[in-house]
């Protein structure tokens, strides 16, 4: 058990340096994702300043989000990933009861119960999750050799299955489906056989009915059928879509403007800061705006996969490639959603969305990927 | 072994991760493909689509109702004016609990059961950002009231409106009229025109001038593009298209006349109507009792409404226009003068008056109102002054039916005037043809008799009675009477209906014994001319009451008083150059000339001594004095 142990430890890290250290050296900083992130927190926010109807109070709110996610990055990258390795089980332990505490004295809107309260301060447990699954199911494969045996995947699913039905259950099936994203993506990377990726894609299939008729609540189901036919309810169900929809085809290709745009000012935009966030942008900036965007996402998952490619070990490439892979689902989710390719579910625009949490663990996410980034150079061969 | 191990599977797990990484970047590139193919769907190929959807999701076109136009007065005094007027409504979208906002407005405002009863009938018929009205009419108090606790009151909103006011209140209520609001009935019988013509304007001209220049008070409706956000609330005008307001009137009506020709009527039901008699234009509209019109505006209460219906006095009544009474003796000078021109009667012809007439081979007698007879040399004058009706009975039976229902149609009788207000009655002027037709029975001697004194079958309105009397002192010119005077400035030129011919002798003649009714010594009419300086020219009627014009209930109190004659004045003046006629009727007030003719008077002396300076400069008319009759103390000016 001792030996097996020291063969699964990351590589020692305490070996001399050949040349000076360079700032981003010394400090674990990745300077291309450094730049990259904080070009698109500045995007976020002048987008958010026209789609919160030129408050000032939202701009400021997630300034400050954003300076304390910058911080939490940091901190999060001068962590050496021998620590998140070992200490993944209680990470995870700890994010699963606090889940479970959720569900019976947990507060919430919206007919949802996703907050724990202690004292003034709010807690959204399931974002813990967000970054404990991966890390857990990434330290899980470590230990194991690779490519996993039908045992391992076992363990690794049910790794990932507890707190994915804990989240569903508050109801949050957005959050719910990006923390099994995580998961599954880690699984994936470790080379997860196309037998039973294939055998669990035709599960799913088959799952697909009872799922419908017993898994989801009326309004998910509702949610869905409006995707297929969104102009049966304009006013009910479909009229966020509509709404979306008209805002970002209306915008052309050169947009309304900064601040010019109807449907977001006028409020037919629902959720214009927060979910919709991307109608506002592709309303005023028009696909020439929208495009830039998709760009800079581009650009750091393109960072973010050369990370995995230069991690040194297991627990690092899948921990990066996970959470690279995530950050690019809810890219897709939330644009597919917004324009109407997706049934509607609560995934914000990473970083430019209006909200502190997600913000946070999405920075925080990216200081782990630079640890990793930073973590080859401290090994000696 | 195991370190061994290690590298070989660290390599080969570096390529595993490497393969897999590699599909995972094509996914990655398929599905960013498909969301920029998305946003080239939405923003290239179906542009103009969603543009269009935008657009019209937040633009709305909305009418701008027209201001109604004013109506004046002769001498620029407002009768109808715009004022605004605050209402409580509701936009059902923004309240959260109705029942607790509509509570709290209770205690703010005054709210009966039936505003909210209306309230909730209305509510479900608009749409949830629309404002629903709770409350009309709203005082300053409440409106201070709303505002002060407005951030109670999600949901609650006060706006203004133009609304109809009549300042004048009740003296011009059966002239003017007055609008109300659009009713089920009228809404459903607009043309897609009309429809259009309305959108926004929330009141109609039901009675009076109101109804029958509806179609120049309105104006025409004005649109604006406006922006609205999501819950319709309208954030911004992009384009207005002004509303046209509507036209101004001014009348010939003249609100000191009306002042003074309503209080000479005092407590008595009736009607007073005032023509100028060069144009046809009228000077006063009286039909007593009236009403306060601004009861209607808005909707009148119930209560209200019923006590106007039931009042036995029936002011809702346009006597005017609508009571057809029989107008006795007063078509005397007419028949009179179809007598000369028709040649049946001349300035000589004397009729011996015993005090009753009988026809040939007719034992029936028809008795003289002095039962002892006028002497046994009546002419027209005498006929005219003492109201003989032997004079006219035997003039009558020689000239027969036909000339006099001739005489009687040209001077405007047994027709409606045509006067510019709605709902006039014809009266009637029986014919052998009438009687056949609506009675089945033919014209009898008899029935020759009662016409010629205005009993029997006939029936005038007052109004008819001022058109006749001013037909007379223009010698037979046939004004058709008008109360607008000018729309917009413009004026509305006097129009001739027609022209009754006669000799210039037969009207001095006419002038003349009407002249002698008001100044010769057994003269009927005295009492209109008492103290004028100018010269006042008349006749009395007394009509005798088979049941009043409209078939009202009666009850047995008021029985005995509402069978009584009806008193009857009409005169012109001044004599010699005649500008104003007068009709005057008072219901039950039994003698002509001693009830009615003192209104008459009244009349005159007002307006001739206000006219004075220009009557002076025309043809050198004087001054009157001031007058020492009782009841004319005026304020001077």
């Amino acid at each position: 058990m001792a030996s097996r142990d020291y063969m699964n430890r990351l590589p020692d890290t305490g070996s001399s340096l050949r040349r000076p250290e360079s700032f981003s050296r010394r400090w674990h900083v990745d300077l291309p994702l450094l730049l990259l992130l904080m070009a698109l927190a500045g995007v976020g926010l002048v987008v958010l300043y026209s789609a919160a109807g030129e408050e000032f109070h939202y701009v400021k709110r997630q300034a400050v989000f954003m300076g304390l996610a910058f911080i939490g990055m940091f901190i999060a990258a001068q962590i050496p990933l021998e620590f998140y390795r070992r200490w993944s089980p209680w990470f995870y332990l700890a994010g699963c009861c606090l889940l479970v505490a959720v569900l019976f004295v947990g507060v919430g809107a919206k007919g949802a119960q996703r907050w724990l309260q202690i004292g003034g301060f709010r807690f959204q447990p399931s974002e813990a999750l967000k970054l404990a699954v991966p890390i857990a199911v990434a330290a899980y494969l470590h230990k194991r050799t690779l490519p996993p045996s039908f045992l391992t995947v076992l363990g690794a699913l049910v790794i990932i299955a507890v707190p994915a039905v804990l989240i569903v259950r508050q109801p949050d099936l957005g959050t719910s489906i990006l923390i099994a994203a995580s998961g599954i993506f880690a699984l994936y990377l470790s080379g997860l056989s196309w037998k039973m990726i294939g055998s669990a894609i035709v599960m799913g299939l088959l799952a697909a009915w009872p799922m419908w008729m017993w898994g989801l609540r009326d309004y998910q189901r509702q949610r869905i059928l409006t995707l297929f036919n969104p102009d049966a309810d304009r006013l009910g169900a479909g009229w966020n879509i509509f709404q979306s929809k008209a805002a970002i085809g209306s915008g052309g290709w050169s947009g309304k403007g900064y601040m010019q745009g109807t449907q977001s000012q006028l409020d037919f935009l629902p959720e214009s800061h927060t979910d919709f966030i991307i109608a506002v942008l592709a309303e005023e900036w028009g696909m020439r705006g929208a495009l830039i965007l998709l760009a800079l996402y581009l650009l750091i998952i393109a960072r973010g996969i050369y990370i995995s490619f230069m991690a040194q070990h297991v627990f690092g490439r899948l921990l990066a490639g996970s959470i690279t892979l995530t950050f690019f689902v809810y890219v897709f989710v939330n644009i597919g959603m917004v324009t109407g390719l997706l049934p509607v579910v609560g995934v914000p625009l990473p970083l430019v969305s209006h909200g502190g949490t997600s913000v946070i663990t999405l920075m925080a996410g990216f200081g782990i990927l630079m640890a990793v980034s930073t973590e080859r150079r401290r090994v000696l061969f | 072994m195991s370190e061994n191990l290690h590298f070989k599977d660290h390599h080969s797990e570096q390529r595993l991760f490497r393969n897999r990484m590699l599909v995972a970047i094509f996914g990655v590139v398929a599905l960013l493909s498909v969301l920029v193919a998305r946003l080239y769907n939405l923003q290239v190929v179906n542009y103009e689509d969603y543009r269009t959807q935008s657009d019209q999701n937040r633009i709305q076109v909305r009418p701008v109702p027209p201001t109604r136009g004013l109506i004046y007065d002769r001498n620029g005094e407002l009768l109808a004016d715009n004022r605004p007027s605050y209402t409580l409504s509701i936009v059902r979208e923004r309240v959260k609990d109705l029942d607790a906002t509509l509570e709290l407005l209770g205690q703010l405002v005054e709210l009966d059961d039936s505003d909210v009863e209306k309230f909730k009938r209305r509510l479900p018929r608009r749409r949830p950002f629309e404002p629903v009205p709770l409350r009309y009419r709203l005082s300053e108090e409440e409106i201070a009231r709303i505002s002060v606790n407005e951030f109670h009151l999600l949901g609650v909103s006060v706006e203004a409106e133009l609304v109809r006011y009549y300042p004048e209140k009740e003296l011009f209520a059966h002239s003017v009229g007055y609008v109300g609001r659009i009713n089920e009935r009228e809404l459903s019988s607009f043309s897609e025109e009309e429809v259009s013509r309305y959108r926004g304007t929330q009141s109609i001209g039901k009675v009076g001038l109101e109804r029958s220049y509806e179609g120049v008070l309105l104006g025409e409706v004005g649109y604006e593009n406006v922006e609205t956000n999501a819950r319709g609330r309208v954030l911004r005008v992009l384009e207005r298209q002004d509303p046209k307001p509507g036209s101004e009137l001014t009348l010939h009506l003249d609100t000191r006349l009306q002042q003074v020709a309503t209080e000479a009527l005092g407590d008595n039901r009736g009607a007073v109507v005032a023509i100028d008699v060069k144009t046809g234009g009228v000077l006063a509209f009286v039909s007593q009792p009236s009403f306060d019109p601004n009861l209607f505006v808005t909707g009148i209460s119930f209560t209200d409404y019923s006590a106007l219906r039931d009042s036995l006095d029936v002011p809702l009544f346009n006597r005017v226009v609508q009571g057809q009474y029989p107008p006795g003796s007063t078509l005397k000078p007419m028949m009179g003068l179809g007598g000369l021109a028709d040649g049946v009667i001349t300035a000589e012809t004397q009729v011996a008056d015993p005090g009753f007439f009988k026809l040939p081979n007719d034992s029936r007698i028809y008795r003289d109102w002095k039962r002892w007879g006028h002497g046994k040399h009546v002419d027209l004058i005498q006929g005219l002054a003492q109201s003989c009706d032997v004079y006219f009975w035997d003039m009558a039976h020689r000239w027969g039916i036909d000339g006099m229902h001739d005489i009687a149609t040209r001077f405007g009788l047994g027709e409606k005037t045509g006067i510019d207000l709605p709902r006039e009655y014809p009266g009637l002027f029986p014919s052998r043809e009438w009687k056949r037709g609506a009675r089945g029975v033919p014209w009898f001697p008899g029935d020759s008799l009662n016409a010629v004194l205005g009993q029997g079958f006939v029936l005038a309105t007052p109004l008819q009675l001022a058109v006749m009397t001013a037909t007379i002192a223009n010698r037979g010119t046939h004004y058709r009477p008008q109360v607008v005077m000018a729309v917009d400035g413009i004026e509305q030129p006097p129009e001739v209906l027609q022209h009754v011919d006669a000799r210039p002798e037969h009207w001095d003649l006419v002038f003349e014994g009407m002249e002698a009714v008001v100044y010769s010594t057994h003269g009927t009419g005295k009492r209109a001319g008492a103290g004028l300086d100018f010269k006042v020219a008349g006749k009395s009627g007394t009509a005798q009451v088979v049941g009043i014009a409209q078939g009202e209930k009666y009850d047995s109190e008021a029985l005995k008083e509402r069978h009584r004659d009806h008193a009857l004045f009409v005169a012109f003046a001044p004599l010699d150059d005649p500008q104003i006629a007068v009709s005057v009727l008072v219901e039950n007030g039994e003698g002509g000339g001693r009830v009615a003719a003192p209104v008459a008077r009244e009349v005159f002396f007002d307006w001739m001594s206000r006219t004075y300076e220009d009557t002076a400069r025309v043809d050198g008319w004087r001054p009157p004095m001031v007058s020492s009759a009782a009841g004319v103390q005026r304020e001077a000016g």
